[in-house]
C-alpha cells in the first residue's frame, strides 16, 4: 500500500494528541496500516506539540524534513515555523486563528501578519487550505473542539484512505460521552468548510 | 476494566509503546512493579498504578530509582516476577544496586526497563545505557517497535529466569512514544507471593562471597552470549554482498531505506535485539562474506566497536563503519532520510534526495518555549525571591522539575543544574567558595528523591545556604504522580502514609524554617528576606498545589482577573512575571480570561491596583 505521511503541529493544550488518536483508531478500524509518533513531554507547558502519522507499509514512526505529504497546523505561526517539514507538493491545512506566544506579548519578536503567513506558505507548497477552526468550533458548541474541526478538514482532502464514518465511530469510542455529539458536529463543520 | 487487563487474545488495539510494554509485562505474569517516574517511561508506570488499583498486581511509586530497584530485587529473590521502570538517568541513581545485584542475581524474573532519550526531548543528557549492560555484565534486550516490545517482554522474563539474572530492557523515546496496532496475547497467571530460602553464603556480599559470585556472573555471560547467537531477536533479513547491522528504531529506518533505494537484492540486514552480550559468532558469520559493513545505531558506537573487535579475530579486513564525520553522528536521534542518504553514500547507490524547501525568506519568528503555567505558584516564589534579593548578588542553584523552566527571563531563577537532588549540595560548594548568597530551589518530589542527603550535609557541615522547597504537593513535571509527601487519602487512595516535609527538615536540625503561601506576595518577600539574613542553613517551604493538577481535579478554580482602565501601562505585571495569560493589544496590557487561574499575584504587584477580579 502507498505510504502517506502526515505531520500535525499544535500548541500544547489545543488537543492535537486526541485528534491523532481518533485518526489512528479510525485507520485501525479500516485495517489501514498506521504508525504514529508524538513528543509530549512539554505538551501541557505551552510549547509546540508535534505528531507524525504514517499510513501504509512503512516501519518508521517519524518523518524527515521535507517529507510530509500532508501537513495540518492548529495555529498559523506554527504552520510557518514547521514549513521545513513540507515540500513543493505537500498539501497544507492551517487554522487561521492566532494564538500569539508569550514572547511576542513581551516584545521579543513580532507575530507576522496572517496574510504574509498565508502568502509564504502558499509559495512553497503544493496546496494551501485555510479555515478559522476556532470560529467553527464555537459554532459546533465547544471552543475546545478545534481539533475535531481540523480533523474534518483533513479527511475532506481525500488524501488519506480514511472515511468520515470511521472517524465518527472512532470519536464515539475514544472521546468523552458528553462531547461525542459536539465533536461529530465539529468534524462535519470542518469538512464542509473546505469542500470544493 | 483497565484496557490493558482485558482478556481478549487476538484483539488488535492501537497502543502507545509504553502501553504495549505494560501489557507485555502483564501477559508475562508480572506481579510486582516499582518505579520512580521519568519521561519517556512514565506511562508504563502510570498504567501499572491504574491496574494495581483493580487487580492483585503490586505497584509502587518508590522514593527514587535506587529504592525502586532494591524493592524489586528482593521481590524477585522471593521468586516473584518483578519489573522496575525508570528513565535512563534513573539508572545512574540505581547503579550502585545494579552492579552488585548482577553478582547476586535473582530467582524469579526481574526486568529493569531503561528508557533512553536520544536528542534529550525531556532529559539533561543523552547517555547510552547499553553500556550499563557491559558495565554490570547483564543481558540487554532492545525492541524496534511497540508490537515487538510487547512480545519481547515475555521473553525478557523467561531469559531472566533462565540465567537467574536481571535483564535490562532498553527503549528509546521514539519507541516509548510511538503508537501502533498491537495484537493482544494470553495473560499468564500472576504469582504474587513466594519465599526466600536463606543462603547467606550466596546472598550476603562480603568479599569472600562476592569473589565467588563474580565467577558465576562471568559464566553466566558466556551462557548469555550463546543464547544471543541463537536468539530469534537477532535475525537476518535479505541477502547480498553488503551488510548492515542495526538495532532499535534504527532498524525501522534501515528497512524503509532498503525499500526506497530498491537494494533488497544487494544488502543483508542483521537486526540485533539481544545486544548484550553481543552475539559474536553470529556477527562473525554475518560479516565474513560482506564486501563492506555499515553499523546503524543511535548514540554511542556500542555495536560498532564490538563488530570491529570481532572482525579482527577472524582477520576480516573489509571496511566496517558507523560513527564517522561523513556518516553517522553520536549526537541526537536519527531519522529516515538521514539513514537513507548515509546508506546510499556508503554503498554508492545513486538516488535523488528531495531538495529541501528554501526558507531563506521566512522572517525571524517569535519563539514559543515551554513555560510555567498561568497561575503556577513557582512563578510567584521566583518573583518574591527576585524582589527580596534585588541588588544583592545571588547564585541560584536549581533542580529537576517544572520549576527548572524558571531559569528563563524574566524570572531568571536558575544558574546551575546537574541532576536530581543537586541543588542543595552544589549550593553548599558555591557558598564556601564565593562571596555570594546562595539560594537553592528543589521540588517536593525531588526533595524526597535525593534532596535530603544534601540537606543533611548542609546542616552537618554548617553551610550557609537557603533552600526553598517548592511544595506543589505532587510530582508535576512527569504527569502528576504521587510522592511520599502527598495526601493520598485526600485523593481517595487508601493504604498510604504521608510524610511531612516540615518534620523532616526539623528533624535534621535546620535552625531557620518558615512556611509560605506563595500567592501572598508581601509575606513571601518578608519571609525570604528573613531566611536569607540567617547565617547558616535556612529552609523555606513554599506550599501551593499545582495549578494544572488542581484544575484537572476541578479543585480551586479562582475567578480570572482583568486589567481595568486604571492601568497606566507600567507593565510590571508583564515584564516581571512572564505569565502566559498576559498579552498586549494595541499597546494595552490584557489578560486572557480563559488562561488566567485567578492566583492574583499580578494584582498585588500592580502599582496602580488596576488588575481586578472579573465579577
Amino acid at each position: 500500500m502507498d505510504i502517506t505521511r502526515l505531520i500535525i503541529v499544535a500548541v500544547g493544550g489545543q488537543g492535537n494528541l486526541l485528534s491523532s488518536k481518533v485518526l489512528g483508531e479510525a485507520a485501525c478500524r479500516l485495517g489501514v496500516p498506521v504508525r504514529m509518533s508524538e513528543i509530549h513531554g512539554m505538551a501541557q507547558r505551552g510549547g509546540v506539540v508535534e505528531s507524525a502519522m504514517i499510513f501504509g507499509d512503512a516501519q518508521s514512526t517519524i518523518i524527515s524534513d521535507g517529507e510530509a505529504d500532508l501537513f495540518l497546523a492548529f495555529e498559523p505561526l506554527e504552520a510557518l515555523r514547521a514549513l521545513n517539514r513540507c515540500n513543493s507538493k505537500t498539501i497544507v491545512i492551517t487554522n487561521t486563528s492566532k494564538l500569539p506566544p508569550f514572547t511576542a506579548a513581551i516584545g521579543k519578536g513580532t507575530y507576522p501578519d496572517i496574510e504574509i503567513i498565508k502568502g509564504l506558505i502558499q509559495s512553497k507548497v503544493g496546496q494551501l487550505i485555510t479555515l478559522d477552526a476556532n470560529a467553527l468550533a464555537k459554532e459546533a458548541g465547544n471552543e475546545l473542539s478545534v481539533n475535531m474541526v481540523l480533523l474534518g478538514a483533513l479527511i475532506e482532502t481525500n488524501v488519506l484512505p480514511i472515511t468520515a464514518d470511521s472517524i465518527h465511530e472512532a470519536i464515539s469510542e475514544t472521546t468523552k460521552k458528553a462531547f461525542v455529539e459536539t465533536n461529530i458536529k465539529a468534524v462535519e463543520l470542518g469538512r464542509s468548510a473546505v469542500k470544493q | 476494566m483497565h484496557k490493558l487487563l482485558v482478556d481478549q487474545p487476538g484483539a488488535t488495539k492501537f497502543l502507545l509503546g509504553n502501553e504495549a510494554i505494560a501489557r507485555g509485562a502483564i501477559e508475562a505474569g508480572v506481579a510486582f512493579t516499582s518505579t520512580y517516574p521519568g519521561t519517556p517511561s512514565s506511562e508504563i508506570s502510570l498504567n501499572f498504578f491504574q491496574m494495581s488499583r483493580e487487580s492483585d498486581l503490586y505497584f509502587e511509586y518508590s522514593t527514587n530509582e535506587k529504592v525502586a530497584l532494591e524493592v524489586a530485587a528482593a521481590a524477585a529473590n522471593a521468586g516473584v516476577r518483578s519489573m522496575c521502570v525508570m528513565k535512563h538517568v534513573g539508572v545512574n541513581v540505581a547503579a550502585d544496586t545494579l552492579m552488585t545485584l548482577a553478582y547476586v542475581g535473582v530467582r524469579g524474573g526481574l526486568v529493569i526497563l531503561t528508557a533512553d532519550d536520544p536528542y534529550m526531548f525531556s532529559s539533561q543528557n543523552e547517555q547510552d545505557n547499553r553500556y550499563y549492560g557491559k558495565l554490570s555484565g547483564l543481558p540487554i534486550l532492545e525492541p524496534s517497535s511497540a508490537e515487538e516490545a510487547k512480545e519481547m517482554m515475555d521473553y525478557a522474563f523467561e531469559l531472566s529466569e533462565q540465567l537467574q539474572e536481571p535483564v535490562l530492557f532498553r527503549t528509546t523515546t521514539r519507541l516509548n512514544h510511538s503508537t501502533a496496532p498491537v495484537v493482544l496475547g494470553e495473560m499468564k497467571k500472576r504469582v504474587t507471593s513466594g519465599d526466600f530460602p536463606k543462603d547467606p553464603f550466596n546472598y550476603v556480599t562480603v568479599p569472600a562471597v562476592s569473589r565467588k559470585l563474580h565467577v558465576k556472573l562471568l559464566k553466566n555471560l558466556e551462557k548469555a552470549e550463546a543464547l544471543a547467537c541463537e536468539s530469534a531477536y537477532n535475525f537476518i533479513k535479505g541477502s547480498g554482498g553488503w551488510g548492515i547491522i542495526c538495532n532499535g528504531v534504527s532498524y525501522n529506518y534501515v528497512t524503509d531505506a532498503v525499500r526506497d533505494l530498491n537494494i533488497a537484492d544487494k544488502v543483508k540486514v542483521l537486526r540485533v535485539g539481544f545486544s548484550h552480550p553481543m552475539p559474536k559468532t553470529l556477527i562473525q558469520s554475518f560479516i565474513k562474506d560482506c564486501e563492506k559493513v555499515l553499523v546503524v545505531e543511535e548514540g554511542e558506537p556500542f555495536m560498532e566497536e564490538m563488530v570491529k573487535a570481532f572482525a579482527q579475530e577472524i582477520q576480516y579486513t573489509n571496511p566496517v563503519k558507523g560513527k564517522d564525520p561523513e556518516l553517522f553522528s553520536r549526537l541526537f536521534e536519527f531519522d529516515p532520510a538521514m539513514v537513507r542518504s548515509n546508506i546510499a553514500k556508503y554503498f554508492g547507490v545513486s538516488y535523488d534526495a528531495k531538495d529541501l524547501t528554501d526558507l531563506s525568506d521566512i522572517p525571524e519568528l517569535p519563539q514559543r518555549p515551554p513555560t510555567l503555567c498561568a497561575g503556577c505558584s513557582h512563578r510567584a516564589v521566583f518573583y518574591a525571591v527576585n524582589q527580596a534579593t534585588e541588588g544583592a548578588g545571588t547564585i541560584r542553584t536549581t533542580d529537576i522539575g517544572c520549576y527548572t523552566l524558571g531559569f528563563l527571563p524574566p524570572l531568571s531563577a536558575g544558574d546551575f543544574l546537574i541532576c536530581m537532588g543537586s541543588s542543595v549540595s552544589t549550593g553548599c560548594g558555591f557558598s564556601k567558595t564565593t562571596d555570594k548568597k546562595v539560594i537553592s530551589f528543589i521540588g517536593d518530589s525531588t526533595f524526597f528523591h535525593s534532596g535530603i542527603p544534601g540537606l543533611v550535609n548542609a546542616v552537618f557541615n554548617n553551610h550557609d545556604v537557603n533552600l526553598i522547597i517548592l511544595d506543589n504537593q505532587i510530582t508535576a513535571m512527569t504527569g502528576h504522580q504521587p510522592h511520599p509527601g502527598v495526601d493520598m487519602k485526600g485523593m481517595n487512595y487508601n493504604g498510604f502514609n504521608q510524610i511531612s516535609i516540615e518534620s523532616v527538615v526539623k528533624g535534621l536540625g535546620v535552625e531557620h524554617i518558615s512556611v509560605i503561601k506563595p500567592y501572598n506576595v508581601k509575606k513571601s518577600i518578608a519571609a525570604i528576606k528573613e531566611a536569607i539574613a540567617h547565617k547558616g542553613v535556612s529552609v523555606i517551604i513554599a506550599r501551593q498545589g499545582c495549578t494544572l493538577f488542581e484544575k484537572s481535579l476541578k479543585k480551586h478554580v479562582g475567578k480570572p482577573f482583568y486589567v481595568s482602565d486604571k492601568c497606566k501601562n507600567h507593565k510590571n505585571c508583564l515584564n516581571d512575571l512572564g505569565c502566559p495569560a498576559f498579552y498586549v493589544e494595541e499597546d494595552k496590557v490584557r489578560i486572557n480570561a480563559a488562561l488566567c487561574s485567578g492566583c492574583g499575584v499580578c494584582a498585588q504587584i500592580c502599582p496602580e491596583h488596576a488588575i481586578l477580579p472579573l465579577k
